[in-house]
């Protein structure tokens, strides 16, 4: 017996006396379920919010050796080196953070109150487009923690405060786009810790085999084609742009349309996926 | 079976459903009337879990139709869901989250405002027993605290079709009996209750009428009384004071009982299936008569298994490759 706090007995007139068969609300809107299931992430964030300093304690560690370390040896010197890595860090540190989504998701399908929320009358895939509004949320405080740590270092971005906010809407358009990939990978795959080692296995490389932490011009010229292909060194390039007040159309165009088209791939796949569940 | 009977909670024919080569449900007929427990009865894997999951629109059948409170389960899923809850085997309540945040999180979903969100999920712990451990986190729940907010959660709106998975499998005796109560009280105030059980004792105790359940086909079908006559009514186990007269009382039983007897390991002890407790009583007044004294004697419902062994010919054992998708 571990029901040792519990002394009422269970009545079974107290229990009849709180239902009313045939008493129904109106089904909620399809937007009424995402915002709530939105706010059922933003309660996790606030009991769990271990998960979030886990991704972004990496990501600061990195920020200080590598300035430290490397800066004056890179950009000559270390003030210089916070300038360029900065944007690039912020970049690496969000887009590690959407892997969460889909283990996240997985985590619900293999506990099981995912069931309930499939058996309930409400617009079904509002559980995934909530879980994303909350990691829009997460994807902001973390940024918010990475920028707030580079000022104090003494991060300027010449674009100033506009520039900043711009920088952060663009990654936060990606990184959402981005998620859909992630959310396939949590319906489909058995484990949570699957849903990670594979979402790992595409971020690391892509990551680092970028422009985040130096300018690709010194690697060998089949990284380099490598390395421009990669859409995450597209979104530094953006982001930095945006930062410093450099930014072209093209270059944040091309994050638009690469965001548009994760959307269209794996947003009908993962919906796909959600339908034939079992 | 293919007309619409108003008066049937679920009415399904051939439901097929195959995980790989696993026939998981293998041709289910069900008419299950509105009012009352329907018992699901068989052991882990035969096909029960996967069953009810079609029936509550989370999984397509592979075959077959079926119809809960007169709506198609393939063409009319949402009508389905606005009218029944789930209550799976595991928790289906997000352990992240209090007792109460699990509650007002439902309420919201089924288009409660704020306020009488919060109102509705005060009253439901209340009537649970869970009041002390709305602001707890799930995960520090017992297993029989969890089992009750699981349950709580599916009555946030009433339904009118409860489908109950296993709801008391690995719960200690308090908490089951808490649970059956609330099974009754559902019952008493209207709404259908399809449960799933492995014990016959539950199955017994809250179900009208019960189907038996074996390698995803329905072997039995009927209310307690009609499985049990077909089983017998249970075991009768005799020790004898002196282990000579055993052979006596085995003649004499079997007349009696009208059924063989069973010698034991323990020279003392008879055992015999018997069709009705009635007959038990003539059978040891006999024995009394005849001078053999008995020193204990005990009827045992007749168990899973040997239900099981009655209506198939072989004991209930898991099918191991169901068993993984039935909890999938």
């Amino acid at each position: 017996m571990t029901t040792t706090t519990a002394p009422q007995p269970l009545a079974e007139d107290a229990v009849r006396s709180t239902l009313s068969i045939g008493e129904r609300p109106t089904p909620v809107s399809s937007l009424s379920a995402s915002l709530t299931f939105g706010w059922r992430a933003l309660l996790k964030i606030k009991h769990v919010p271990e998960q979030l300093f886990d991704v972004t304690m990496f990501p600061i560690m990195f920020l200080l050796l590598f300035t430290y370390i490397f800066g004056g040896a890179l950009a000559g010197s270390t003030g210089d080196y916070l300038q360029f890595v900065l944007p690039g860090i912020l970049v690496m540190t969000v887009t590690m953070i959407t892997m969460y989504t889909g283990m996240g998701l997985n985590n619900d399908i293999t506990k099981g109150v995912f069931d309930r929320f499939r058996s309930l009358p409400i617009w079904q895939p509002s559980v995934i487009v909530g879980a994303l509004l909350g990691d829009a949320l997460r994807y902001s405080l973390a940024s918010a923690i990475m920028l707030v740590l580079g000022l104090a270092l003494g991060f300027r971005p010449k674009a100033g405060v506009v520039g900043i906010l711009l920088a952060v809407g663009l990654l936060l358009i990606f990184c959402f786009s981005l998620s859909w990939l992630w959310t396939l990978f949590g319906l489909v795959m058995r484990k949570p810790e699957s849903v990670m080692y594979a979402s790992m296995m595409v971020l690391f490389p892509l990551t680092f085999m970028s422009n985040v932490l130096v300018d690709p011009e010194t690697m060998p010229g089949w990284l380099q084609v490598a390395v421009r292909l990669n859409p995450i060194t597209h979104l530094v390039t953006a982001i930095r742009g945006l930062m410093h007040g450099t930014a072209t159309s093209s270059q944040i165009g091309i994050i638009l349309l690469m965001s548009a088209v994760f959307v269209a791939v794996f947003g009908p796949l993962t919906m796909r996926r959600f339908r034939n569940l079992h | 079976m293919n007309t619409v009977q108003p008066d049937l909670a679920i009415e399904a024919s051939g439901l097929v459903k195959h995980f790989g080569d696993v026939r998981a449900v293998d041709g289910v007929d069900l008419a299950v009337r509105q009012g009352g427990v329907y018992g699901f009865l068989g052991p882990n894997g035969a096909g029960k879990t996967t069953t009810m999951r079609m029936l509550a629109t989370l999984l397509k059948p592979d075959a077959g139709t079926a119809r809960v409170l007169g709506h198609d389960v393939a063409t009319h899923g949402a009508e389905v869901r606005r009218r029944v809850s789930l209550t799976g085997q595991f928790a289906s309540v997000d352990e992240d989250l209090t007792g109460a945040e699990n509650l007002i999180l439902l309420a919201r979903l089924l288009g409660r405002t704020r306020p009488e969100s919060k109102r509705r999920a005060a009253e439901l712990l209340d009537a649970f027993g869970l009041a002390h451990a709305a602001g707890r986190q799930v995960k520090t729940f017992s297993g029989g605290e969890r089992r009750r907010l699981d349950i709580a959660a599916s009555l946030v709106v009433t339904p009118d079709l409860m489908f109950l998975d296993e709801p008391t499998t690995g719960l200690d005796p308090r908490s089951r009996s808490q649970v059956w109560a609330i099974v009754r009280a559902l019952v008493a105030e209207g709404t259908t209750v399809l449960l799933t059980t492995q014990y016959l004792d539950e199955a017994d105790q809250l179900a009208d009428r019960i189907a038996v359940i074996d390698n995803g086909k329905v072997i039995a079908e009927g209310t307690s009384s009609d499985l049990k006559s077909q089983v017998g009514g249970g075991t009768l186990r005799v020790r004898l004071q002196d282990p000579f007269q055993r052979a006596e009382a085995e003649q004499l039983l079997s007349a009696a009982l009208s059924a063989p007897v069973h010698l034991e390991g323990d020279p003392t002890a008879l055992s015999a299936t018997v069709a009705d407790a009635e007959q038990v009583a003539y059978a040891l007044a006999d024995l009394a008569r005849s001078g053999m004294a008995v020193t204990d004697f005990a009827l045992g419902q007749p168990s899973l298994d040997e239900v099981f062994l009655a209506l198939t010919g072989h004991p209930a054992e898991e099918r191991r490759d169901a068993t993984e998708e039935d909890a999938a």
